[in-house]
């Protein structure tokens, strides 16, 4: 219903502005409350870019909150700047500038590290700002005398002085921040950036810079932390030091868990919440300093029992009212025919990334002297192997032969030990893993790798996006429909594997031959000349196995394709020629007739016992 | 004016501080291994630590009674802590993990203030311990050299028991893999529970032994807890000699560099860590992946 209306969100939001100076008196908000609250939601959209949607829990933002505020307070007062606009304009940008720096050293570690040097670095913030620069930012004391903004309309001059006077300038910058944000969150990127909180090895694995992204996500906190922070010093009509402090970044985090994260107006609403709280346990109840004790509470039983917060809980209370049921699974319906008639041959060229340099004639891949060990334990020993265009391989081999980790070096996800490895006689050896997929390379998992809290054509988007856009573009601000040929490109995909009709399904909810299915989509949308596919039939019930060899059959159209899997009927019917690994070593290579012959493999898969 | 005197003084004050640091740092460190869990409440622990040792010197007057009893309390609330939450939080995100125990932390400080109100209290050292002992070529107050031997001693009985009993394999083990330690048919939540409650006594008995040195307040953890963050970083995160190595060594950064201009103490600290991550993303013993 939400997306009948456009800027339905951005028009509700401007109305709750407008509405709310006439409404929340009644309540028991002071002016300046209301105008705090605004600061926090402010401060929170970038945070909750950054955690609810991308996935990384920083304790640092005070950093680029004082940063911002102090610049443009430094600016103000002791240089007598007169733009009080231009002096948030640059606090912001120098707030971004420190937040794309720091950016640079935290991310260089994921999950529970990445939090404690956020907190680390904010740390250093607050001993610089308190000694070494107590000159410029007047160390305990802060910053005082900072004038409030006008505004010359051409006729008469706005002053937003204190109260609800500051009020109308305080939500124009709240309302130009959420519609920057809903922006953000509705573009190309922002669908990266989810991607990136479900499944950053997946995200990469389907040509995403994750790293630039992630770092993208940093400065976009950054930039609304330093926008913030300049408005606090402009309210308080003094910068205070308080704002560099790990109980900022502290309040901010429990602010935006406690009104809901990835909504981004559960800071806001965060803030309301815990400013009202503090207020009103304090005055009313007279609480004395124990208000902390008890938002600390709430702060707990919230992140134990509703973690999406308040927001996220009344989502979910509609969704339970309102739940229409997705269509069902297919029951018996002959989903082959449907997969066969989807696809013609034509459109899976279609498919095929088109690659500019001339034409190579050369095998496809080949890996020269592969060797992978894991301390003692080799993996893989000094592996020759070639597939040349449009062949369709077979690799099988016993349980521990070394096949996934061939297959990881094959695709870069990790190094070979020694050895190089060549995609249309080009070295990758040492590339990324998201690079080789944009070359045209790509694998499906053994265990499903996908973005498990979004729907099934969100996750083929997403794939289809590094297709479409490169590793990594700065596309903030465009609109995720405006992407050339996206459509196209998800559409064809989810035919391909004959999931149309389930497009809007949430994956938790998908049947397991469904989600393999997936997994081959995901590795389809990037469109690869290569396709190398790690036991795409196991754990499948008979049909399904029916389904996908179909499937296999189909994608094998117009690119190459290499398949490890344990199901010998369906290798030895699909493959041209197929290699058989053992203890790390290539063992033997050929035509499925002659593989069957094979005196060497025999014995390794039945212990010498087919030759008594 | 650095003279040698000054500069052997804060040497010894350097191991001392590293000493303490090392040991708060061991108890996050071995939690995070075992539990995968990163407890932002270890701060508060410190500090609990330190409260519960005070109550414990009001009520006997005894040091050593308020360090044995401070101690035990905290194992105890340590293990009711992982029973009653964290156990809950093994199965969720990391970024849950954090939330809760950080709120944790914010209501142990909040609980503290509310109880003992916001002012500093004080736990004299004991009276053997009082005055100074003249080294030789240096005069140096004897409850500092009685924390560090303190601090020395409980190093080496966490590493007796880490390494030395089938507790400490048990617990090893399950930093490498606690799946497949549970599947060798041992009670892993239990020993989680009893992690937990070292982890967290590490640092309450840190707390205890420093309120001779710095005044308790309820905001006394927080600093401490940032530091022990820049010590696992630099030492490497699950690992126990990597908590004692970066303990040490960030403690005579700070020492030293508070000889030359304090203001600059902490921020050194966080200079350490970064030129770590730089050149040894995942710290000077730490293993690469662990994370």
């Amino acid at each position: 219903m939400l997306k009948r209306i456009p800027y339905l969100v951005e028009i509700l939001t401007a109305v709750g502005l407008i509405a709310a100076p006439y409404l929340l008196p009644y309540l028991g908000f002071a002016p300046n409350t209301v105008n705090r609250i605004l600061v926090w939601g402010l401060f929170g959209i970038g945070f909750d870019i950054l955690f609810g949607y991308t996935g990384l829990l920083s304790f640092g933002q005070s950093a680029f909150y004082g940063t911002g505020g102090f610049v443009a307070a430094y600016l103000l007062t002791v240089l007598g700047f007169p733009n009080v606009w231009l002096a948030i304009l640059i606090g912001t940008v120098v707030a971004s500038i420190v937040g794309y720096l720091v950016g640079l050293v935290a991310l260089r570690r994921t999950g529970i590290y990445f939090a404690m040097i956020t907190v680390a670095i904010a740390e250093v913030f607050y001993f610089v700002e308190f000694s070494p620069l107590s000159e410029y930012t007047g160390g305990e004391n802060g910053l005082p005398g900072v004038p409030t903004p006008s505004l010359y309309l051409g006729f008469t001059t706005l002053h937003f002085t204190g109260g609800w006077a500051m009020y109308p300038f305080l939500a124009a910058c709240y309302f130009i921040g959420i519609v920057i944000a809903l922006r953000i969150v509705r573009s190309p990127t922002g669908a990266v950036f989810s991607a990136i909180r479900e499944n950053p090895l997946r995200a990469s694995a389907v040509g995403h810079n994750v790293h630039a992204y992630k770092l993208m996500a940093f400065v976009v906190s950054a930039v609304y932390a330093g926008f913030a922070g300049c408005l606090l010093g402009i309210l308080q009509g003094f910068m205070p030091p308080e704002a560099f402090t790990f109980e900022t970044s502290g309040q901010l985090v429990m602010q935006t868990a406690i009104g809901g994260t990835g909504t981004l107006f559960g800071p806001l609403l965060g803030a309301a919440v815990w400013l009202f709280l503090q207020d009103f346990l304090q005055s009313s109840l007279d609480f004395g300093a124990a208000w902390k004790l008890v938002l600390g509470v709430i702060f707990v039983l919230l992140v134990c029992f509703l973690r999406r917060g308040i927001i996220g809980g009344f989502v979910d209370v509609i969704a339970y009212f309102t739940a229409k049921p997705h269509p069902p699974a297919p029951e018996e319906a002959p989903v082959t025919a449907e997969i066969s008639a989807a696809i013609s041959p034509l459109a899976s060229v279609g498919l095929v990334r088109r690659r500019e340099e001339a034409p190579f004639t050369g095998p496809v891949i080949e890996a020269r002297g592969v060797t992978k060990s894991f301390g003692g334990i080799v993996a893989n020993k000094n592996i020759n192997f070639t597939v040349e265009q449009g062949e369709l391989r077979g690799i099988i081999g016993p349980n521990g032969a070394g096949k996934s980790t061939f297959f990881k070096m094959l695709t870069c996800e990790m190094p070979p030990t020694s050895g190089q490895i060549f995609f249309h006689g080009r070295d990758i050896t040492g590339l990324d893993i998201a690079s080789v997929c944009q070359l045209g390379l790509t694998k499906s998992y053994q265990v499903n790798q996908l973005f498990t809290r979004l729907t099934l054509r969100e996750n083929v988007v997403i794939a289809a996006l590094a297709e479409r856009r490169g590793k990594f573009s700065l596309d903030l601000l465009r609109r995720i429909d405006k992407v050339p040929g996206l459509d196209e490109q998800v559409e064809a995909t989810l035919g391909m594997v004959g999931l149309t009709a389930r497009a809007d399904v949430p994956v938790a909810e998908l049947a397991y031959g469904e989600k393999r299915r997936l997994e081959i989509a995901l590795a389809l949308a990037a469109s690869p000349s290569l396709l190398l596919l790690d036991e795409p039939l196991a754990g499948m019930s008979p049909r399904e196995r029916v389904e996908t060899v179909q499937l296999l059959k189909n994608i094998r159209r117009g690119r190459t394709l290499i398949v490890i899997d344990h199901d010998m009927d369906a290798i030895f019917g699909l493959a041209e020629k197929i290699t058989v690994l053992h203890d790390g070593a290539l063992l033997a290579e050929g035509t499925p007739a002659e593989i069957q012959r094979n005196k060497l493999v025999q014995e390794a898969y039945l212990g010498g016992v087919a030759a008594a | 004016m650095i003279t040698w005197a000054n500069f052997i003084a804060q040497l010894f004050n350097g191991l001392a501080l590293g000493a303490l640091l090392a040991l708060i740092s061991a108890g996050l460190t071995i939690i995070y291994g075992t539990l995968g869990v990163l407890n932002l409440a270890h701060g508060a622990m410190f500090m609990l630590g330190g409260y519960a040792g005070f109550v414990v010197f009001q009520l006997t007057g005894s040091f050593v009674l308020a360090v044995a009893g401070g101690s035990l309390f905290l194992v105890l609330v340590g293990g009711i802590i992982e029973l009653v939450i964290i156990r809950h939080f093994y199965g969720r995100p990391p970024e849950d993990q954090l939330l809760v125990t950080f709120g944790l932390g914010i209501v142990i400080v909040e609980l503290v203030r509310f109880g003992f109100g916001g002012l500093t209290r004080i736990v004299p050292p004991p009276g053997w311990a009082l005055g100074v002992t003249q080294l030789g070529f240096l005069i140096y107050p004897t409850y500092r050299l009685v924390e560090l031997g303190i601090a020395a001693v409980s190093l080496t009985l966490l590493y007796i028991v880490l390494y030395r009993t089938r507790l400490g394999m048990i617990v090893r083990a399950g930093i490498e893999d606690s799946v497949m330690v549970g599947m060798l048919g041992i009670n892993v939540y239990r020993v989680f529970m009893v992690v937990f409650g070292i982890g967290a006594m590490a640092a309450g008995f840190a707390g205890i032994v420093n309120t001779p040195v710095v005044s308790l307040t309820p905001d006394v953890g927080e600093s401490i807890l940032v530091r022990a963050f820049v010590v696992i970083v630099i030492g490497g995160v699950g690992s126990f000699p990597g908590a004692v190595l970066g303990g040490l060594i960030a403690g005579e950064i700070y020492s030293l560099t508070s000889m030359i201009d304090p203001a600059y103490s902490d921020a050194m600290l966080f200079v350490a860590m970064t030129i770590v991550l730089l050149v040894r993303p995942q710290g000077l013993l730490g293993t690469r992946g662990r994370e």
